[in-house]
């Protein structure tokens, strides 16, 4: 897995649980305390092994990590920044998530994710698939795309409802004031 | 069945500013008649609305004053054009003629300039037509943006560390010193350095006398101790810049440069003896130890090699040693022929 999968993981850890934690449990997971290094590429029994140890020593299940490492990314704020660039609307932006992978790819070429599908529309009803979902990727998606409505102003409903899928119910797009996105950094002068 | 060949086909000038809302449409008597709502959004001292299409834009290339008659010519070409007022925003495009005596229709986009026109004007993702990759094409400037500073960040740790491993490559980890390695590198540089019309330089080479009895009276700890106090005792004989490197287990060879008069070297030899025969304490017992020198000189060759520097060096050594302990050599023929025979 790439090394920008397991840096956020890392990067997570560490910054929700504390250095030492995090030490404990590249410890257990036989990885450098050290950490990862993000533009490299890792195998991914890393990856596997980075989050059961992470499980076990922070007794919650993998996809419970993983949905919060989703909305930790979202604070992340050049990676915010790219994923406004996805649509102006929170609706763009869930419509334009199946081109998440290629933009991913446009950005770093050998991050490798899964295909992604967006479906519904009706009623404010979205479905989100992600095939194959390896590494609690589907409940990262969802933790990302939750913090992703509060990023926007909407109000939505987010849920993993397993076998890769994720439903997303929109009950108020402009719920409340989203934060700022200017196309160029800095703003508009 | 209907074609279009012959035909003209008429769109409503909102349709239009749909398809391009960076469009210009510019009368017969070269006054802007219309402009796409992306035009209409620029951030200028006064509308471009009405006024004379040539007075506000300069084509850039291909180079010709601007006139209509001219740009009729350029119809279907890749036009550059910018702005006469700041921000002075540059374009690209191309124009075609509209049905006869109603003038040109320009498509515009900001080209390369694109992320400085969009912070200039102010202009957000709904600025741009859907088929536009304006959007696409800021993302991929700041996805890049990004990946180089990680990039960066992992070359500067990645220096770090090799220049960490470099110098624990170089480096005797008992004492601290430069290692064999090292030295043969140093004394390669200070001859090119010589052969290239630079300062001389001076080679000593060290051997610690009774070293073997500590080491088998006392034990590998006691040895270990006393070799580190003796390269304490050498950093502070010599001087900065002279380099000191353990080459064997009670062997030490130092590069002095500058140092060609024998009278120093002499001097430098002495004090260092007199330094290392200060008895060493080990578990409160004094360690006895004392030092034979070998030295020679770049000056002494017409054209100095490192390895033939250090047989000499270690030739005058083997003189010094077979004079007793505590003595020093300095290289000449003599002691090149004696140690010879």
């Amino acid at each position: 897995m790439h090394g920008l999968v397991n840096r956020s993981i890392e990067s997570f850890l560490r910054h929700t649980y504390g250095n030492e934690t995090w030490g404990e449990i590249a410890d257990q997971a036989g990885i450098d305390r050290a950490g990862f290094e993000a533009m490299m590429v890792y195998d991914d029994a890393v990856t596997n092994d980075l989050l059961r140890a992470a499980a076990i020593r922070l007794d919650r299940p993998v996809e419970a990590i993983a949905e919060d490492v989703g909305a930790y990314l979202v604070g992340y704020e050049p990676l915010r920044r790219l994923l406004r660039f996805g649509g102006v609307e929170y609706i763009d932006f869930l419509l334009s998530l199946d081109e998440l992978p290629d933009r991913a790819h446009l950005a770093v070429p050998d991050l490798d994710m899964p295909d992604l599908e967006i479906s519904g529309g009706e009623n404010g009803h979205f479905e989100l698939c992600c095939k194959p979902d390896r590494f609690g990727f589907s409940s990262m998606l969802a933790g990302l795309v939750r913090a992703m409505a509060d990023d926007y102003g909407a109000l939505a409903l987010i849920e993993c409802a397993g076998g890769g899928r994720v439903t997303i119910d929109l009950l108020d797009e402009r719920h409340a004031r989203g934060r700022a996105f200017d196309l160029t950094k800095g703003g508009a002068v | 069945m209907d074609t279009m060949v012959g035909g003209t086909i008429g769109i409503d000038p909102t349709a239009l500013g749909v398809l391009m809302p960076m469009h210009i449409v510019i009368s017969a008597e070269g006054e802007i008649a219309s402009v796409g709502t992306t035009i209409a959004r620029l951030r200028l001292g006064r509308p471009l609305l009405h006024s004379q299409f040539r007075e506000r834009f300069e084509l850039r290339k291909p180079h010709t004053s601007i006139s209509l008659g001219d740009l009729r010519r350029l119809t279907g070409q890749r036009l550059h054009l910018r702005l006469r007022e700041s921000p002075f925003t540059a374009f690209r495009g191309t124009c075609v003629e509209l049905a006869t005596g109603q003038g040109l229709l320009f498509n515009l986009s900001f080209g390369i300039g694109l992320a400085e026109a969009v912070r200039s004007h102010g202009l957000t993702a709904a600025d741009f037509a859907p088929t536009d990759l304006a959007i696409e094409f800021l993302y991929l400037k700041e996805a890049k943006a990004a990946v180089m500073s990680e990039i960066v960040a992992l070359n500067g740790r990645l220096r770090v560390a090799r220049q960490r491993a470099e110098a624990q490559a170089l480096t005797d980890p008992l004492t601290g010193l430069h290692n064999r390695r090292a030295l043969d590198m140093e004394l390669q540089r200070s001859v090119a350095g010589v052969l290239r019309g630079g300062p001389g330089f001076a080679l000593m080479q060290i051997d610690l006398d009774f070293f073997k009895v500590v080491n088998d009276t006392k034990g590998h700890a006691a040895g270990d101790h006393v070799l580190t106090v003796a390269a304490e005792r050498l950093r502070k004989v010599f001087r900065s810049q002279d380099f000191i490197a353990r080459v064997g287990g009670d062997e030490f060879v130092i590069l002095l440069p500058g140092l060609t008069e024998p009278a120093d070297l002499r001097r430098v030899a002495r004090r260092l003896i007199r330094n290392i025969e200060q008895p060493i304490e080990w578990q409160g017992e004094a360690c006895r130890i004392s030092g034979s020198i070998g030295i020679t000189m770049s000056s002494l060759y017409a054209s100095p090699d490192p390895d033939r520097m250090l047989s000499d060096a270690d030739a005058a050594l083997y003189e010094a040693k077979r004079s007793g302990r505590g003595c020093y050599r300095v290289h000449s023929e003599k002691t090149a022929a004696s140690a010879r025979t």
